[in-house]
Protein backbone atom coordinates (compact mmCIF):
# COMPACT_ATOMS: atom_id res chain seq x y z
CA UNK A 1 0.00 0.00 0.00
CA UNK A 2 0.92 3.57 -0.46
CA UNK A 3 0.39 6.43 2.32
CA UNK A 4 -3.66 6.50 1.98
CA UNK A 5 -3.28 4.38 4.84
CA UNK A 6 -1.33 6.17 6.97
CA UNK A 7 -3.87 9.46 7.17
CA UNK A 8 -6.47 9.91 9.46
CA UNK A 9 -9.52 8.37 8.06
CA UNK A 10 -11.70 11.07 8.74
CA UNK A 11 -10.18 14.03 7.62
CA UNK A 12 -8.86 11.62 4.08
CA UNK A 13 -13.07 11.48 3.63
CA UNK A 14 -13.67 14.94 4.21
CA UNK A 15 -10.96 16.11 1.99
CA UNK A 16 -12.25 13.34 -0.76
CA UNK A 17 -15.75 14.63 -0.55
CA UNK A 18 -14.42 18.18 -1.13
CA UNK A 19 -12.28 16.91 -4.41
CA UNK A 20 -15.12 15.10 -5.73
CA UNK A 21 -17.47 17.86 -5.67
CA UNK A 22 -14.43 20.20 -7.37
CA UNK A 23 -14.46 17.58 -10.05
CA UNK A 24 -17.54 17.10 -10.56
CA UNK A 25 -17.53 20.78 -12.12
CA UNK A 26 -14.51 19.85 -13.70
CA UNK A 27 -16.38 16.90 -15.65
CA UNK A 28 -19.27 19.10 -16.39
CA UNK A 29 -17.29 20.88 -17.91
CA UNK A 30 -14.61 18.52 -19.45
CA UNK A 31 -18.49 16.77 -21.20
CA UNK A 32 -19.51 19.95 -22.76
CA UNK A 33 -16.17 20.58 -23.50
CA UNK A 34 -15.70 16.41 -25.00
CA UNK A 35 -18.84 16.93 -26.94
CA UNK A 36 -17.51 19.73 -29.19
CA UNK A 37 -13.98 18.34 -29.96
CA UNK A 38 -16.03 15.61 -31.25
CA UNK A 39 -18.18 17.28 -33.10
CA UNK A 40 -15.53 19.46 -34.61
CA UNK A 41 -13.70 16.70 -35.41
CA UNK A 42 -16.16 14.90 -37.38
CA UNK A 43 -16.74 18.00 -39.30
CA UNK A 44 -12.96 18.14 -39.98
CA UNK A 45 -12.98 14.66 -41.45
CA UNK A 46 -11.93 12.54 -38.94
CA UNK A 47 -13.92 8.91 -38.39
CA UNK A 48 -14.92 7.55 -35.27
CA UNK A 49 -12.10 5.97 -34.40
CA UNK A 50 -9.59 8.85 -35.09
CA UNK A 51 -11.29 10.79 -33.26
CA UNK A 52 -11.51 8.56 -30.31
CA UNK A 53 -7.54 7.55 -30.28
CA UNK A 54 -6.92 11.44 -30.13
CA UNK A 55 -8.98 11.16 -27.17
CA UNK A 56 -7.57 8.22 -25.46
CA UNK A 57 -3.65 8.50 -26.68
CA UNK A 58 -3.27 12.16 -26.84
CA UNK A 59 -5.92 12.88 -24.06
CA UNK A 60 -4.83 16.40 -24.02
CA UNK A 61 -7.43 19.03 -25.31
CA UNK A 62 -5.89 22.19 -26.47
CA UNK A 63 -3.56 19.94 -28.49
CA UNK A 64 -6.53 18.23 -30.10
CA UNK A 65 -8.16 20.89 -30.88
CA UNK A 66 -5.39 22.49 -32.13
CA UNK A 67 -4.49 19.39 -33.84
CA UNK A 68 -8.18 19.22 -36.14
CA UNK A 69 -6.43 22.23 -37.64
CA UNK A 70 -3.32 20.95 -38.31
CA UNK A 71 -4.68 17.99 -40.22
CA UNK A 72 -7.21 20.74 -42.26
CA UNK A 73 -5.30 22.57 -43.72
CA UNK A 74 -2.79 19.90 -44.49
CA UNK A 75 0.73 20.35 -42.27
CA UNK A 76 2.94 17.44 -42.46
CA UNK A 77 2.96 15.23 -39.68
CA UNK A 78 6.20 16.79 -38.50
CA UNK A 79 4.56 20.01 -38.07
CA UNK A 80 2.16 18.56 -36.39
CA UNK A 81 4.05 16.44 -33.93
CA UNK A 82 6.48 19.82 -33.01
CA UNK A 83 3.76 21.94 -32.13
CA UNK A 84 1.74 19.28 -30.25
CA UNK A 85 5.31 19.24 -28.48
CA UNK A 86 5.65 22.61 -27.50
CA UNK A 87 1.87 23.32 -26.57
CA UNK A 88 2.30 20.26 -24.34
CA UNK A 89 5.20 20.82 -22.92
CA UNK A 90 4.00 22.68 -20.33
CA UNK A 91 3.12 19.36 -18.44
CA UNK A 92 6.94 18.30 -17.40
CA UNK A 93 6.56 21.24 -14.54
CA UNK A 94 3.21 20.06 -13.83
CA UNK A 95 4.76 16.63 -13.81
CA UNK A 96 8.02 18.11 -11.81
CA UNK A 97 5.69 19.46 -8.90
CA UNK A 98 3.56 16.48 -8.19
CA UNK A 99 6.74 13.74 -8.25
CA UNK A 100 8.01 15.14 -4.39
CA UNK A 101 4.00 14.16 -3.30
CA UNK A 102 3.90 10.83 -5.64
CA UNK A 103 7.61 9.46 -5.45
CA UNK A 104 6.58 6.70 -2.69
CA UNK A 105 4.01 5.43 -5.10
CA UNK A 106 5.44 2.19 -7.12
CA UNK A 107 6.89 3.18 -10.92
CA UNK A 108 4.26 1.40 -12.75
CA UNK A 109 1.63 3.39 -11.41
CA UNK A 110 3.38 6.19 -11.80
CA UNK A 111 3.94 5.55 -15.63
CA UNK A 112 -0.05 4.96 -15.71
CA UNK A 113 -0.45 8.25 -13.44
CA UNK A 114 1.56 10.15 -16.01
CA UNK A 115 -0.60 9.69 -18.74
CA UNK A 116 -3.76 10.88 -16.87
CA UNK A 117 -1.70 14.31 -16.06
CA UNK A 118 -3.94 16.62 -17.42
CA UNK A 119 -3.91 20.52 -16.60
CA UNK A 120 -7.09 19.59 -14.61
CA UNK A 121 -5.72 16.61 -13.13
CA UNK A 122 -2.56 18.75 -11.57
CA UNK A 123 -4.78 21.02 -10.46
CA UNK A 124 -6.75 18.95 -8.41
CA UNK A 125 -4.44 16.79 -7.16
CA UNK A 126 -1.78 19.67 -6.15
CA UNK A 127 -4.93 21.19 -4.00
CA UNK A 128 -5.70 18.10 -2.66
CA UNK A 129 -2.59 17.29 -1.30
CA UNK A 130 -2.14 20.42 0.44
CA UNK A 131 -5.26 20.02 2.19
CA UNK A 132 -4.33 17.18 3.25
CA UNK A 133 -0.49 17.76 3.80
CA UNK A 134 0.16 14.44 2.69
CA UNK A 135 -0.40 12.48 -0.37
CA UNK A 136 -3.61 10.66 -1.33
CA UNK A 137 -3.18 8.38 -4.19
CA UNK A 138 -6.56 7.54 -4.79
CA UNK A 139 -7.37 11.10 -4.38
CA UNK A 140 -4.85 11.42 -7.68
CA UNK A 141 -6.98 8.20 -9.69
CA UNK A 142 -10.36 10.20 -8.60
CA UNK A 143 -9.14 13.76 -10.13
CA UNK A 144 -7.73 12.36 -13.06
CA UNK A 145 -10.05 10.07 -14.15
CA UNK A 146 -13.48 10.93 -12.87
CA UNK A 147 -13.14 14.73 -13.45
CA UNK A 148 -11.25 14.40 -17.19
CA UNK A 149 -10.52 11.14 -18.78
CA UNK A 150 -14.13 9.12 -18.71
CA UNK A 151 -15.85 12.54 -19.57
CA UNK A 152 -13.82 13.65 -22.09
CA UNK A 153 -13.23 10.47 -23.95
CA UNK A 154 -17.68 9.52 -23.72
CA UNK A 155 -18.15 13.15 -24.51
CA UNK A 156 -15.81 12.64 -27.24
CA UNK A 157 -17.38 9.75 -28.84
CA UNK A 158 -20.90 10.80 -28.38
CA UNK A 159 -20.09 14.38 -30.35
CA UNK A 160 -18.53 11.97 -33.18
CA UNK A 161 -21.06 10.07 -33.35
CA UNK A 162 -24.04 12.93 -33.91
CA UNK A 163 -21.92 14.67 -35.68
CA UNK A 164 -22.07 11.99 -38.60
CA UNK A 165 -26.03 12.09 -38.42
CA UNK A 166 -25.49 15.52 -39.69
CA UNK A 167 -25.96 16.17 -43.13
CA UNK A 168 -24.79 19.71 -43.35
CA UNK A 169 -22.84 20.93 -40.90
CA UNK A 170 -22.20 24.25 -42.25
CA UNK A 171 -26.20 25.11 -42.80
CA UNK A 172 -26.20 24.75 -38.48
CA UNK A 173 -22.95 27.12 -38.22
CA UNK A 174 -20.59 23.96 -36.92
CA UNK A 175 -17.78 24.96 -38.81
CA UNK A 176 -17.33 28.11 -36.79
CA UNK A 177 -16.85 25.94 -33.87
CA UNK A 178 -13.11 25.20 -33.81
CA UNK A 179 -11.86 28.92 -35.01
CA UNK A 180 -14.02 30.27 -31.97
CA UNK A 181 -12.65 27.43 -29.70
CA UNK A 182 -9.43 28.09 -30.66
CA UNK A 183 -9.76 31.57 -29.75
CA UNK A 184 -11.55 31.00 -26.60
CA UNK A 185 -8.80 28.78 -25.22
CA UNK A 186 -6.58 31.80 -26.43
CA UNK A 187 -7.95 34.10 -24.27
CA UNK A 188 -7.94 31.87 -21.19
CA UNK A 189 -3.77 31.69 -21.34
CA UNK A 190 -3.17 35.28 -21.58
CA UNK A 191 -2.51 36.04 -18.37
CA UNK A 192 0.32 38.99 -18.82
CA UNK A 193 1.05 41.31 -21.56
CA UNK A 194 3.77 38.90 -23.24
CA UNK A 195 0.75 36.28 -23.83
CA UNK A 196 -1.31 39.06 -25.18
CA UNK A 197 1.77 39.86 -27.78
CA UNK A 198 2.34 36.43 -28.31
CA UNK A 199 -1.33 35.90 -29.23
CA UNK A 200 -1.45 38.93 -31.57
CA UNK A 201 1.54 38.40 -32.95
CA UNK A 202 0.83 34.88 -33.61
CA UNK A 203 -2.04 35.45 -35.31
CA UNK A 204 -0.61 38.58 -37.46
CA UNK A 205 2.20 36.17 -38.59
CA UNK A 206 -0.16 33.23 -39.21
CA UNK A 207 -2.83 35.24 -41.25
CA UNK A 208 0.50 37.09 -43.63
CA UNK A 209 2.31 33.89 -43.53
CA UNK A 210 -0.75 32.09 -45.12
CA UNK A 211 -1.54 34.52 -47.65
CA UNK A 212 1.98 34.49 -49.19
CA UNK A 213 2.41 30.37 -48.39
CA UNK A 214 -0.07 28.57 -47.21
CA UNK A 215 -2.13 28.07 -44.17
CA UNK A 216 -0.37 25.13 -42.79
CA UNK A 217 2.83 27.37 -43.06
CA UNK A 218 1.43 30.63 -41.53
CA UNK A 219 -0.13 28.52 -38.07
CA UNK A 220 3.34 27.18 -37.71
CA UNK A 221 5.15 30.03 -38.11
CA UNK A 222 2.65 32.06 -35.90
CA UNK A 223 3.34 29.55 -33.05
CA UNK A 224 7.00 29.76 -33.07
CA UNK A 225 7.62 33.47 -34.14
CA UNK A 226 5.19 34.64 -31.69
CA UNK A 227 6.39 33.45 -28.73
CA UNK A 228 9.55 35.13 -29.60
CA UNK A 229 8.52 38.40 -29.90
CA UNK A 230 6.19 37.71 -26.73
CA UNK A 231 9.46 37.55 -24.47
CA UNK A 232 10.79 41.06 -25.99
CA UNK A 233 8.44 42.72 -23.78
CA UNK A 234 10.28 43.35 -20.35
CA UNK A 235 9.34 40.85 -17.42
CA UNK A 236 8.87 44.19 -15.25
CA UNK A 237 6.21 44.99 -17.31
CA UNK A 238 4.87 41.61 -18.43
CA UNK A 239 2.41 41.70 -15.69
CA UNK A 240 1.95 37.97 -15.30
CA UNK A 241 -0.21 36.61 -12.88
CA UNK A 242 -0.16 33.01 -13.58
CA UNK A 243 3.24 31.84 -14.02
CA UNK A 244 3.72 28.30 -15.70
CA UNK A 245 3.79 25.59 -13.46
CA UNK A 246 1.01 27.08 -10.51
CA UNK A 247 -2.06 25.91 -10.25
CA UNK A 248 -3.10 29.38 -11.42
CA UNK A 249 -1.45 28.48 -14.72
CA UNK A 250 -3.05 25.38 -14.33
CA UNK A 251 -6.37 26.84 -14.42
CA UNK A 252 -5.41 29.06 -17.49
CA UNK A 253 -5.33 25.54 -19.30
CA UNK A 254 -8.70 24.13 -18.37
CA UNK A 255 -11.31 25.20 -20.25
CA UNK A 256 -12.06 28.90 -19.40
CA UNK A 257 -15.54 28.94 -17.07
CA UNK A 258 -14.17 25.65 -15.12
CA UNK A 259 -12.55 26.56 -11.89
CA UNK A 260 -10.87 24.85 -9.23
CA UNK A 261 -11.96 26.72 -6.03
CA UNK A 262 -9.89 27.84 -2.89
CA UNK A 263 -7.00 25.84 -3.70
CA UNK A 264 -3.39 27.58 -2.66
CA UNK A 265 -1.81 28.86 -5.62
CA UNK A 266 2.06 28.75 -4.23
CA UNK A 267 4.70 30.45 -6.89
CA UNK A 268 6.49 27.62 -7.62
CA UNK A 269 4.98 24.46 -6.80
CA UNK A 270 7.54 22.12 -8.41
CA UNK A 271 10.88 23.73 -6.16
CA UNK A 272 9.14 22.77 -2.49
CA UNK A 273 10.10 20.22 -0.64
CA UNK A 274 7.61 17.42 -0.02
CA UNK A 275 5.81 17.98 3.84
CA UNK B 1 -13.86 3.76 -41.97
CA UNK B 2 -10.20 5.83 -41.87
CA UNK B 3 -7.80 4.55 -39.43
CA UNK B 4 -5.21 6.55 -40.78
CA UNK B 5 -4.94 9.33 -37.78
CA UNK B 6 -5.11 6.58 -35.31
CA UNK B 7 -1.22 6.00 -36.14
CA UNK B 8 -0.82 10.57 -35.64
CA UNK B 9 -2.52 10.62 -31.87
CA UNK B 10 -0.09 7.60 -31.41
CA UNK B 11 2.89 10.35 -32.21
CA UNK B 12 0.93 12.87 -30.64
CA UNK B 13 1.13 10.36 -27.53
CA UNK B 14 4.69 9.61 -28.03
CA UNK B 15 5.66 13.57 -27.72
CA UNK B 16 3.51 14.31 -25.18
CA UNK B 17 4.11 11.34 -22.81
CA UNK B 18 7.44 12.49 -21.62
CA UNK B 19 6.40 15.64 -20.61
CA UNK B 20 3.79 13.92 -18.05
CA UNK B 21 6.33 11.46 -16.97
CA UNK B 22 9.81 12.69 -16.61
CA UNK B 23 9.19 14.75 -13.69
CA UNK B 24 7.25 11.83 -11.93
CA UNK B 25 9.89 9.29 -12.78
CA UNK B 26 12.95 10.97 -13.14
CA UNK B 27 13.26 13.04 -9.56
CA UNK B 28 15.37 16.02 -10.36
CA UNK B 29 14.17 16.84 -13.96
CA UNK B 30 12.51 19.98 -13.02
CA UNK B 31 14.82 22.54 -13.78
CA UNK B 32 14.70 24.23 -17.02
CA UNK B 33 16.11 27.38 -18.19
CA UNK B 34 13.97 30.39 -17.73
CA UNK B 35 14.18 31.52 -20.92
CA UNK B 36 12.74 27.88 -22.17
CA UNK B 37 10.19 28.32 -19.31
CA UNK B 38 9.01 31.71 -20.73
CA UNK B 39 9.34 30.66 -24.33
CA UNK B 40 6.66 27.37 -23.37
CA UNK B 41 4.38 29.67 -21.37
CA UNK B 42 3.60 31.84 -25.05
CA UNK B 43 3.51 29.05 -27.08
CA UNK B 44 -0.02 28.43 -26.33
CA UNK B 45 -1.87 31.59 -26.41
CA UNK B 46 0.10 32.19 -29.86
CA UNK B 47 -0.40 28.69 -31.38
CA UNK B 48 -4.01 29.03 -30.91
CA UNK B 49 -4.29 32.39 -31.86
CA UNK B 50 -2.97 31.71 -35.12
CA UNK B 51 -4.91 28.54 -35.74
CA UNK B 52 -7.85 30.45 -34.60
CA UNK B 53 -7.55 33.66 -36.82
CA UNK B 54 -5.70 31.66 -39.99
CA UNK B 55 -9.36 29.77 -40.03
CA UNK B 56 -11.44 31.94 -39.92
CA UNK B 57 -10.33 34.52 -42.24
CA UNK B 58 -8.26 32.84 -45.02
CA UNK B 59 -9.68 30.36 -47.58
CA UNK B 60 -8.50 28.43 -50.32
CA UNK B 61 -9.20 28.71 -53.61
CA UNK B 62 -8.73 26.92 -56.40
CA UNK B 63 -4.92 25.71 -54.29
CA UNK B 64 -4.43 30.04 -53.59
CA UNK B 65 -5.10 31.35 -50.30
CA UNK B 66 -7.10 34.13 -50.31
CA UNK B 67 -8.27 36.39 -47.28
CA UNK B 68 -11.91 36.34 -46.24
CA UNK B 69 -13.82 38.30 -43.60
CA UNK B 70 -16.97 36.78 -43.80
CA UNK B 71 -19.68 35.96 -40.73
CA UNK B 72 -17.59 33.43 -40.02
CA UNK B 73 -15.10 35.98 -38.75
CA UNK B 74 -17.76 37.84 -36.72
CA UNK B 75 -18.74 34.76 -35.08
CA UNK B 76 -15.16 34.31 -33.86
CA UNK B 77 -15.06 37.87 -32.95
CA UNK B 78 -18.12 37.38 -30.63
CA UNK B 79 -16.86 34.12 -29.00
CA UNK B 80 -13.64 35.92 -27.64
CA UNK B 81 -15.65 39.01 -26.41
CA UNK B 82 -17.61 36.68 -24.66
CA UNK B 83 -15.11 34.17 -23.06
CA UNK B 84 -12.98 37.45 -22.25
CA UNK B 85 -16.27 38.92 -20.83
CA UNK B 86 -18.02 35.92 -19.00
CA UNK B 87 -15.12 33.20 -18.61
CA UNK B 88 -17.32 30.97 -20.45
CA UNK B 89 -16.13 29.12 -23.44
CA UNK B 90 -19.26 26.90 -23.35
CA UNK B 91 -21.49 30.02 -24.04
CA UNK B 92 -18.88 31.78 -26.60
CA UNK B 93 -19.55 28.68 -28.72
CA UNK B 94 -22.87 28.73 -28.33
CA UNK B 95 -23.40 32.03 -29.43
CA UNK B 96 -20.86 31.77 -32.59
CA UNK B 97 -22.49 29.02 -33.52
CA UNK B 98 -26.18 30.91 -33.38
CA UNK B 99 -24.66 34.00 -35.29
CA UNK B 100 -23.51 31.78 -38.11
CA UNK B 101 -26.33 29.60 -38.37
CA UNK B 102 -28.71 32.60 -38.68
CA UNK B 103 -27.34 34.36 -41.09
CA UNK B 104 -27.10 31.79 -43.27
CA UNK B 105 -30.36 30.67 -42.63
CA UNK B 106 -31.47 34.38 -43.92
CA UNK B 107 -29.70 34.26 -46.64
CA UNK B 108 -27.20 37.15 -45.94
CA UNK B 109 -24.35 35.52 -45.79
CA UNK B 110 -23.63 31.41 -48.00
CA UNK B 111 -21.46 29.08 -46.33
CA UNK B 112 -17.45 29.74 -47.32
CA UNK B 113 -15.76 27.50 -50.27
Amino acid sequence: MTVDTALDPGSVATARRRLLMEALGIAASATGFGFVYGLAAREAGFSPIEAMAMSTFAFAGAAQFAAIGYVASGLAWPGVILLTFLLNARHLLYSAALAPWLRDVPFLRRAVMAHLLTDEAFALAIGHFRRLGRTDERGYWIGAIASTFIPWNLATLAGVLLGAGIPDPTRFGIDVIFPAAMIGLAVGLISGRRELVAAIVGGGVGVVMSLITSPAIGIVAGGLIGPLVGLQVPAALAHETAPLGTVASAERFVVPGAHVKDVPDPDRPWQEPRP
Amino acid sequence: MSTELVLLALLMFAVTYPSRALGLLTPGFERLPRVALDYLQLVGPAVLAALAVVNAVVVVRAERPMLNVGIEALGVVACLAITAWRKNLLLGLLVAVVIVAVVRAAGIAPPPG
